[in-house]
């Protein structure tokens, strides 16, 4: 079968113009060339690049290893989003006639289809990504956990470090800082792991800004996820146990509560509260400091009501909060 | 840029890391070289699990046993003793470490059977045993601070009055040419997978190192032994774990029948891979396969287990063939899997070249001799990487410091700038390639004999007269992988010399190696290792080294 490929080109090495986004503008000019190959109908986005790196185009820069999932090289942009290049399937890409693969415009490029995956792996640097084990370890023989502890952690075990998850997280495309999607759920894997013995200090950094508050659950991380890690879930978790540890004094946690609060007493959200109590209400420096974006979004007609009115059959939502209990019965 | 260290890894697999951790805690100045990153290298797509005796009803000798059987008696039991008796500590180091390693319902860590072991001894993490152990010692060399060069590609080793005192590297990021000076060297680069097609192995198992080393002067062992694993899936050959049958699924051919019981009556599936491999090509050659392939069955096994144990292989038959294998038996035929051979090394690592270490695939102690046991390799790289990773400290820091290597390194520079000039006359690495490999799958495979190693020794040579004009297709500094795939296909030309030479003067069957015209094991002559050395661009020179036998003497073989 005929397919079409069209490829964002680009080498550092070679300067002139723009063509990706800022923060690297500067960079060398990116083009797209358009390959035509010649493959059996499952065959992936990989196999097609593969092809044209072997017979038509030796200079197209590709990283791929095992073709099957599991070391993690490939992935890049597909048609716009981030995907893994060996399991997805041109059948299943191919839109008007073709499919395009580029860099991710979110990590700095390097060649082609390469980018750098430098902030990837320092995310994982800094989340202390190892076992501090408890003491003492046990002599000769091994941490005595049950298996639903280990099979707990497995999901993320199966990371194989793609960075899809990193490439289109929508909190580090604002944030260069956040620790993103992929760090945090090994922090959790480690945090979770009954074998160690920091888990109140680990709970406790990841807390601080850039950490598991910053996540806005826009998905993208779940969604693109080639091992159904669902990092997502890895940070809800990670900051359930972080409330439960007493690390509420954080704009994250106070968001959480604010968020909860309104919907308790009025059955709906009070924007209006909302920010001043997640930053707390005598930060009056942060609460200043939001203030353009409060102006920006009135003037496009975002503004909340100014008189916030309690919902209908309120009482109902007071028994759903008394039933789950906790801090809001 | 010469950069000094004491210990310098080539290689950041499990061997790899495990070396440089154990170099690292021995006080040295460590650096890991990978092509790719660590957690990118081929250990990661190990998935059955790794074997120790810890049950009690288990003992390392039967271990050591079951490897020596599966061996076909080629495996030297020094060695074979060593990696049985030391397993235990190691899988509980990593376990400490942090590998999420099954367990059983008192929460020890639990087993799975395997092929070609009398005990269920096999512990794992799901289907991403390998996957596991990989990540868990990238953590570990990031906890100890050790220096990692990564996507740096080696051209070549440098030697210093016979000693290894380090490696030229290409930084594939700049395009620049670094000499990584050391004390010592240790060889962690894996297997040469890609020297044939269909393999199992990733792209980049490319043999760099075997080959880097072998043409300094240090000897290859048992290249002859290349292991074809029984179930790579139809078409791409990809693997689908043996801890599948570890977990009870059944090989079927045409008509159904579990045709293992005519070849191991006993032990069936689960008979040692070159067995299962062989009886699969006569069932295939006799007609009673579909389109060369045989049957992987799981379906009595149920979604529970299949699911939980080996969600991997199921996600995998389901992307590359469409097929549901909780409902549908899976195409698979034997396919090239691991080479038992390599460098020869001590069981310190040390190989016959002082100052150069060698752990893990592309190494060969010989603990595998004829046949390796599945999950004996991550064993492997786990015991032999600590050991090469202490022997190498303890002999780097009574080497004195270099200050030559300019001109090493500035010659390598003329080599590469000369090679990206080639100019282009019509043959390209990838044609090559696929000749070579698709050569060395039908000539030098399960089966062979006098004629097909002939030709395919006739043809590696025509093939590396043609490599001659291969010209490199990419012009740019920046990330040239043209340039590394050239380098690649020298290296495995080189290789793909050695098996066929190794497994012509090898005029028995014996493990992987079943020559059609000498079908009997012959321990008369034959209990022996074939070692070659390379022999400055003439025919490589070949001699033996004796079988270390310890407490088992070769009996017949059955399963």
């Amino acid at each position: 079968m005929k397919w079409t490929i069209v490829v964002g080109r680009y080498d550092k090495d070679q300067p002139a113009g723009s063509g990706y986004p800022p923060p690297f503008e500067s960079a060398a000019a990116k083009r797209y060339q358009t390959f035509e190959v010649d493959l059996p109908e499952h065959a992936m986005v990989l196999d097609a690049l593969i092809q044209v790196r072997e017979y038509q185009d030796e200079s197209l820069a590709v990283r791929c290893a095992c073709r099957s999932a599991i070391c993690g090289s490939c992935a890049m942009w597909i048609n716009g989003h981030a995907n893994l290049a060996c399991t997805s399937k041109l059948r299943d890409f191919t839109v008007d006639g073709k499919v395009t693969v580029e860099s991710p415009p979110s990590m700095p490029p390097i060649r082609d289809l390469v980018c750098d995956m430098t902030p990837f792996w320092q995310k994982n640097r800094q989340v202390r990504p190892w076992l501090e084990g408890k003491e003492p370890v046990p002599a000769g023989e091994e941490y005595r956990v049950p298996n639903a502890a280990m099979e707990n952690l497995i999901q993320e075990v199966g990371c194989i470090s793609c960075g899809a998850c990193l490439m289109d997280c929508e909190s580090f495309a604002v944030n260069q800082n956040f620790l993103g999607p992929a760090a945090l759920a090994k922090a959790y894997r480690y945090t979770a792991d009954p074998r160690d013995a920091e888990t109140r200090d680990r709970l406790k950094t990841y807390s601080e800004p850039d950490g598991v508050w910053d996540c806005t659950h826009c998905y993208e991380c779940v969604q693109q996820c080639p091992k159904g890690v669902a990092p997502l879930e890895q940070i809800l978790k990670l900051r359930r146990m972080a409330v439960e540890e007493g690390f509420t004094n954080n704009a994250g946690t106070r968001h959480a509560y604010a968020f909860a609060e309104s919907v308790k007493d009025s059955g709906r959200l009070n924007e209006l509260t909302l920010m001043p109590k997640s930053f707390g209400l005598l930060n009056i420096r942060a609460q200043l400091q939001s203030l353009p974006a409060a102006f920006n979004m009135a003037r496009a007609g975002k503004l909340p009501p100014l008189i916030h009115k309690k919902i209908p059959g309120l009482a109902r939502i007071k028994s759903i909060f008394a039933k789950v209990g906790g801090k809001f019965k | 840029m010469i950069l000094d260290h004491d210990v310098v890894v080539l290689g950041a697999g499990l061997a790899g890391m495990r070396a440089a951790l154990e170099a690292a805690r021995a006080g040295v100045k460590v650096a890991v070289v990978s092509k790719v990153h660590p957690v990118r290298s081929h250990s990661g797509a190990a998935q059955g699990g790794i074997n120790a005796a810890i049950g009690k009803d288990d003992s390392w000798e039967i271990h050591a046993f079951d490897t020596i059987k599966g061996s076909d008696y080629l495996a030297d039991q020094d060695a074979v003793e060593i990696m049985a008796s030391e397993a235990p500590r190691d899988i509980i180091e990593l376990e400490h470490m942090g590998v999420t390693f099954f367990r059983d319902d008192q929460g020890k860590l639990g087993t799975r059977a395997f092929g070609g072991a009398s005990k269920a001894r096999t512990y794992f993490v799901g289907d991403i045993t390998g996957q596991a152990l990989l990540y868990t010692l990238y953590d570990q060399i990031l906890k100890a601070g050790v220096q990692i060069y990564e996507e740096w590609f080696a051209t070549a080793l440098y030697t210093v009055e016979g000693a290894c005192r380090g490696a030229v590297c290409i930084d594939m990021l700049s395009g620049e040419l670094h000499l990584l000076r050391a004390g010592a060297i240790i060889m962690a680069s894996g297997g040469c997978g890609r020297v044939y097609e269909p393999s199992t192995n990733a792209l980049i198992c490319t043999g760099d190192g075997i080959a880097l080393a072998y043409r300094v002067g240090a000897p290859l062992m048992d290249m002859e032994m290349v292991q074809y694993h029984p179930t790579t899936l139809k078409g791409s050959g990809f693997l689908m774990t043996e801890a599948a049958r570890g977990e009870g699924a059944y090989l079927l051919n045409a008509s159904g029948e579990r045709f293992m019981q005519r070849y191991a009556p006993k032990m069936m599936e689960l008979a040692s891979r070159d067995v299962v491999s062989r009886s699969e090509t006569i069932e295939i050659a006799e007609g009673r396969g579909v389109d060369d392939c045989v049957f992987l069955d799981l379906r009595h096994l149920g979604p529970e287990v299949v699911m939980r144990k080996l969600p991997q292989i199921h996600e995998m038959a389901l992307d590359f063939l469409g097929i549901d294998m909780l409902t549908t038996p899976v195409p698979v035929r034997p396919g090239m899997h691991y080479i038992m051979g390599g460098i020869k090394t001590d069981a310190t690592g040390a190989t016959a070249m002082p100052g150069m270490y060698a752990a893990g695939e592309c190494a060969c102690v010989s603990v595998h001799g004829g046949n390796r046991l599945g999950a004996n390799s991550l064993l492997d790289t786990l015991v032999f990487g600590r050991r090469s990773g202490a022997a190498s400290a303890n002999y780097a820091r009574q080497v004195q410091p270099l200050t030559s290597g300019e001109d090493f390194l500035r010659s390598e520079q003329v080599r590469i700038a000369a090679l990206l000039e080639r100019p282009y006359e019509g043959e390209t690495h990838a044609r090559l390639r696929l000749e070579l490999g698709t050569m060395m799958d039908r000539n030098v495979g399960v089966y062979r004999d006098e004629a097909g190693l002939q030709a395919a020794l006739q043809t590696i040579q025509q093939l590396k007269q043609r490599y001659q004009h291969v010209a490199v297709g990419d012009k740019s500094r920046v990330y040239n992988q043209a340039l590394t795939f050239v380098l690649e296909l020298g290296y495995m030309l080189d290789i793909a010399e050695t098996i066929v030479y190794s497994a012509l003067t090898r005029t028995e069957s014996r493990g992987a190696q079943s020559r059609t015209d000498f079908p009997k094991r012959n321990d008369a002559e034959w209990l022996k290792h074939v070692v070659i050395h390379s022999h400055d661009g003439q025919a490589p020179a070949i001699d033996f080294s004796p079988v270390s036998i310890t407490k088992w003497p070769p009996q017949e073989r059955t399963y």
